[in-house]
């Protein structure tokens, strides 16, 4: 592993190291109470049958069978529920005024509309029995036709949801012209067009946890608790109050150990909803586990989209204007946000690059009988990046120059930050040019091109392709004021209290909901930085609303810009008050008083200290506090952030390609993602390592692959295939530091970069080995066959007989 | 897409429940030195005994194909995933979850260490069974190689590191064995 440059490190030392994780002692002893490891004396499991039909009408269904089965307690249809909703399920982004959203409950009465629909639930005795029960259960359907394929869902040939009309929930559009008609007169005055059309297969996000759910009611006090296995339990408590009913103050959440979530954990579940509510209906708690082959059809699938996208270049390469239509596959329901995933990419569609008032966006979802989709690692911001780092080695094709310098030419400049880009969003900070060099000689760029000379010759089966991807993440989630723009339905800010005890060990309550990113340990280094004290001495409290009653969660790479931030101001904000204890209690004014490495001292008089415990104890005891200042040592603060952040970076991926059998062997992968200063650059890098394999799992492993009857033919970890160790590289890091100026802590968001870059630099590489061969494009995954198929039609296309070295002159 | 006619059903296993499942046997396994001795339904698979019969949760499930890995414990000293272990098929057998690695006194076994101390983990849900495969493919192999630590943990699952920090553990405990 390399790393390039040592990011920025403080006084204290704390905030810049490789502190071992607080997290892992649990972890690897199995110590961790993950939702299903739950003991809850008393519970009834919850199994569900669930509809083998993508698009059917449910005609008659007989529980009787079941429910005469020993230790089943109750069998309901969706029938016997409908009075239990006192909303449809949530759908918290609806994107236009006019988007079309269909009521969605919990468990499906008269249709079902994807494989995996719920059409009926077990309450037994065991899990066992309960699963045992729904094989009892006898469904009669009418089977309607399926709805797969998102061209022929545009037509409305088939329609989804009869009663509204079409497949279209909504057009989405930004055009931002500097004059009217500004578009238009680029591409018509261009020295260089390219078009392209990219398909962003269906994704099965698979965190290894499935999911879980245990609701445990108080029948006479009234109050529940809900543990799930979910990266949003404050979004989720607002979500199951409003859609059931039960009075918010009632009402706590719980994230326990969360086994990864990826996106597909933030969102509002059938089976949380349904737990709850029968929990409520029988006084008696009731949990449900899901299986994986449940988990791939009935928990949401990532990207699903067809991309148009069009650039326009003038004569040295500089582009002058972008035009995308973007159909996204919103599957059968909206689910929390799904509409607006294809949105979050509408402002990325330009990458790195210095575009003018000339951006002509659209977008349209569709409604298919498919499991819904929703945010997965980097929602958009991938499958954005993807076209736009793709058409732009097309672009380089076109005009015959090498990619990386085609990059440089439009690279948004260092002295141009903060950028206000052409949509009016302000790119913070970024340096194009430093990180693309720094991943350029860590791959040694010009020998990579001189082995592709000597190595891509007429008759070469080995072919070497070397591929490059740039981008800009807008992450970080959000101002709330952008988000009201953009018709979301909630705030984009965090919560943090920070609470020195009287021993002077230290509480953070964080609104923030980690699931193995490590929150604990990198809090913990951000209240040592700033109080002056041991991590060791800080326990980091999070993801139960009891304990931190105020919190947006996690997702969007938003933890560390926003939540990381609110901790930072949080201890800013218990030092003044302490100063204000110290500066009473050693005769002092306040102003003349500095806090040093956990210690009030008097400017001047360094005989003069009082240390921060002492303060604590005296906060508690109150005993001597300056007149109408409150006893304790606490602080709370709710950030809302002034911007995103936007983390960039370079991908660089080295493949040879066997053109024989279409075998892709990545023989080096380079990744350099600057997210501003590191609070641990260990975590940091974890960070970049899974999310380069997500990203490089989509180009080259998975796709959730339906039948034309809109059956899942991936429905297993044996058919979906999730990388191995063996399957992919190990990975090299560069990084570069531009700290962002918009926090006080000069950090930026981290956990989707790496899926972000990957997939377009992997691509990249496989159609730049085979390019010589007259391959320009290749679909997602590119298995073996399908990069076979591609080199066999391109050689019918183009005979064999190029005689250029490798994909760039 | 061309497709006429009403879709067909993905395909569903029909049985009669319980009818097929057979009386309760009893056995007895020796868990992290223990001895337990319990009534199981022949379906019964070694994990879910695990985790609800002896009450060691630490073993996790991730799949129901035996894809993930993420119940691997060692069998008799050798790692195997126990959903694909039945029950009864472990009667009379010596097995070690991810609860019998560290020492009573807190020290942890020294692949747990290289795991911590190389950021093997995030979410830490295949880690239990990523630590017991490891310390099983160094039982056979004391210096694999990096390919060879790749190969030998192909059956384990992780979605959260891309294996980098998770290889670099397990070399990192084999050279401190070495």
């Amino acid at each position: 592993m390399t790393i390039t440059e040592e990011p920025t490190t403080t006084t204290t030392g704390v905030i810049g190291s490789r502190l071992l994780r607080k997290e892992d002692p649990v972890l690897l002893t199995g110590e961790a109470v993950f939702t299903n490891d739950m003991k809850v004396p008393g519970a009834l499991h919850m199994a569900m049958l669930r509809s083998p039909y993508a698009h059917a009408t449910i005609v008659a269904i007989d529980t009787s069978a079941a429910a005469a089965m020993a230790g089943v307690r109750a069998v309901y249809t969706g029938a016997d529920l409908a009075e239990l909703w006192a909303a449809p399920m949530p759908c918290a982004w609806p994107v236009t005024d006019d988007m079309l959203n269909p009521p969605h409950h919990p468990i499906a009465t008269d249709r079902v509309n994807f494989v995996g629909d719920g059409v009926a639930v077990v309450l037994a005795e065991t899990d066992a029995i309960a699963h045992d029960a729904i094989d009892a259960i006898d469904v009669t359907y009418d089977a309607l036709e399926a709805v797969t394929d998102l061209e022929d869902a545009l037509s409305d040939r088939v329609l989804v949801h009869p009663e509204l009309g079409t497949n279209s929930s909504y057009s989405w559009n930004l055009l931002v012209e500097e004059t009217d008609g500004a578009v238009q007169r680029a591409f018509d005055n261009a020295a260089y067009t390219v078009t392209e059309r990219y398909v962003q297969q269906r994704l099965i996000p698979m965190a290894m946890e499935p999911r879980a759910v245990v609701a445990v009611p108080q029948p006479f006090g009234g109050d529940l608790t809900l543990y799930t296995s979910t990266q949003i339990p404050h979004v989720l408590k607002v979500m199951v109050a409003v859609t059931l009913g039960v009075p918010e103050h009632q009402l706590r959440v719980v994230a326990p150990a969360v086994g990864g979530g990826f996106g597909a954990k933030l969102d509002v579940y059938a089976e949380e909803l349904l737990c709850v509510a029968l929990a409520r209906k029988l006084g008696t708690p009731v949990r449900w586990n899901e299986t994986r082959s449940e988990n791939t059809v009935a928990t949401i699938q990532g990207r699903g989209q067809i991309q148009h996208i069009e650039l326009a270049a003038d004569s040295n390469g500089k582009l002058t204007a972008i035009r995308v239509r973007l159909t996204a596959d919103m599957g059968a329901y909206l689910q929390l946000i799904t509409p607006g995933i294809p949105i979050l990419g509408a402002f990325l569609y330009a990458g790195v690059y210095d575009l003018p008032k000339a951006y002509d966006f659209s977008c349209t979802g569709v409604f298919t009988t498919l499991t819904p989709t929703d945010a997965y690692r980097g929602a958009g911001r991938p499958e954005a990046t993807y076209a736009i780092e793709r058409s732009m080695d097309a672009l380089a094709r076109e005009i015959g120059i090498d990619p990386l310098e085609l990059r440089r030419r439009n690279f948004i400049q260092p002295e141009q930050f903060p950028y206000e880009a052409f949509t009016g969003l302000v790119y913070d900070s970024g340096d194009h040019d430093k990180a693309a060099t720094i991943a350029s000689d860590l791959i040694d760029y010009g020998a990579v091109r001189a082995r592709q000379a000597t190595q891509n010759v007429e008759g070469s089966t080995k072919r070497l392709g070397l591929g490059v991807s740039t981008y800009f993440e807008m992450c970080g989630l959000a101002p709330s004021r952008v988000l009201a723009s953009l018709n979301y339905s909630a705030g984009g800010w965090e919560a943090a209290t920070v609470r020195i005890l009287p021993t002077a060990k230290v509480q953070v309550v964080t609104g923030t909901s980690p699931h193995g990113q490590g929150h604990e340990t990198s809090w913990s280094m951000i209240v040592a930085d700033k109080l002056g004290i041991d991590p060791a001495d800080v326990d980091v409290l999070h993801s139960d609303t009891a304990i931190a009653p105020l919190g947006m969660d996690t997702y969007g790479s938003r933890s560390l810009p926003v939540g990381g931030v609110a901790v930072g101001m949080a201890c800013d904000k218990v030092i003044e008050k302490a100063k204000q204890i110290a500066a009473h209690q050693m005769e002092a004014s306040v102003d003349d008083l500095e806090f040093i490495g956990g210690e009030f001292r008097v400017v001047g008089t360094p005989s003069k200290s009082m240390p921060l415990g002492a303060i604590a104890f005296a906060a508690f005891t109150a005993h001597d506090l300056p007149d109408g200042l409150e006893p304790n040592l606490e602080a709370q603060v709710t950030y809302d952030p002034p911007n995103f952040s936007w983390p960039f970076g370079t991908h660089m991926c080295l493949v040879e390609v066997d053109t024989e059998t279409g075998d892709v062997d990545v023989l080096q992968y380079v990744a350099v993602d600057d997210c501003g200063n590191q609070v641990n650059p260990m975590i940091v890098e974890g960070q970049v390592h899974g999310g380069v394999i997500q990203g490089l799992a989509q180009a080259l492993y998975e796709g959730a692959d339906y039948d034309a009857d809109g059956n899942l033919r991936t429905s297993t970890l044996a058919d979906y295939l999730v990388p191995a160790a063996s399957d992919v590289p190990s990975i090299t890091i560069g990084h570069s530091v531009t700290p962002s100026p918009t926090n006080s802590l000069g950090v930026k968001g981290v956990g989707e970069a790496g899926t972000i870059g990957s997939a377009p630099a992997v691509m990249n590489a496989i159609v730049d080995a085979l390019s010589g061969l007259g391959v320009r494009d290749i679909p997602m995954p590119a298995s073996p066959n399908t990069v076979w198929n591609a080199i066999a039609s391109a050689s019918t296309v183009t005979p064999n007989t190029s005689t250029s070295p490798g994909g760039t002159p | 897409m061309v497709h006429d006619g009403k879709a067909t059903p993905q395909a569903r296993v029909e049985h009669s429940p319980r009818e097929h499942l057979g009386a309760p046997v009893e056995i007895t396994v020796t868990v992290n030195g223990t001895p337990h001795t319990h009534d199981v339904e022949p379906r019964t698979l070694l994990v879910q005994y695990i985790r609800e019969h002896v009450g060691l949760t630490g073993t996790n499930i991730g799949c129901d194909t035996s894809s993930c890995g993420a119940c691997s414990l060692h069998l008799n000293g050798e790692a195997v995933k126990s959903c694909t272990v039945l029950a009864v098929q472990a009667d009379g057998t010596e097995i070690r979850t991810i609860e019998g690695m560290a020492d009573a006194d807190g020290t942890l076994h020294p692949m747990q260490q290289a795991f911590m101390e190389n950021h093997g983990l995030q979410c830490g849900y295949c880690t239990p069974g990523m630590v017991m495969a490891a310390t099983s493919l160094l039982e056979e192999n004391p210096n694999p190689t990096e390919q060879e630590v790749r190969i030998g943990l192909e059956g384990n699952l992780c979605r959260c590191t891309g294996y980098h920090n998770i290889v670099k553990s397990v070399l990192a405990a084999a050279s401190a064995n070495a």
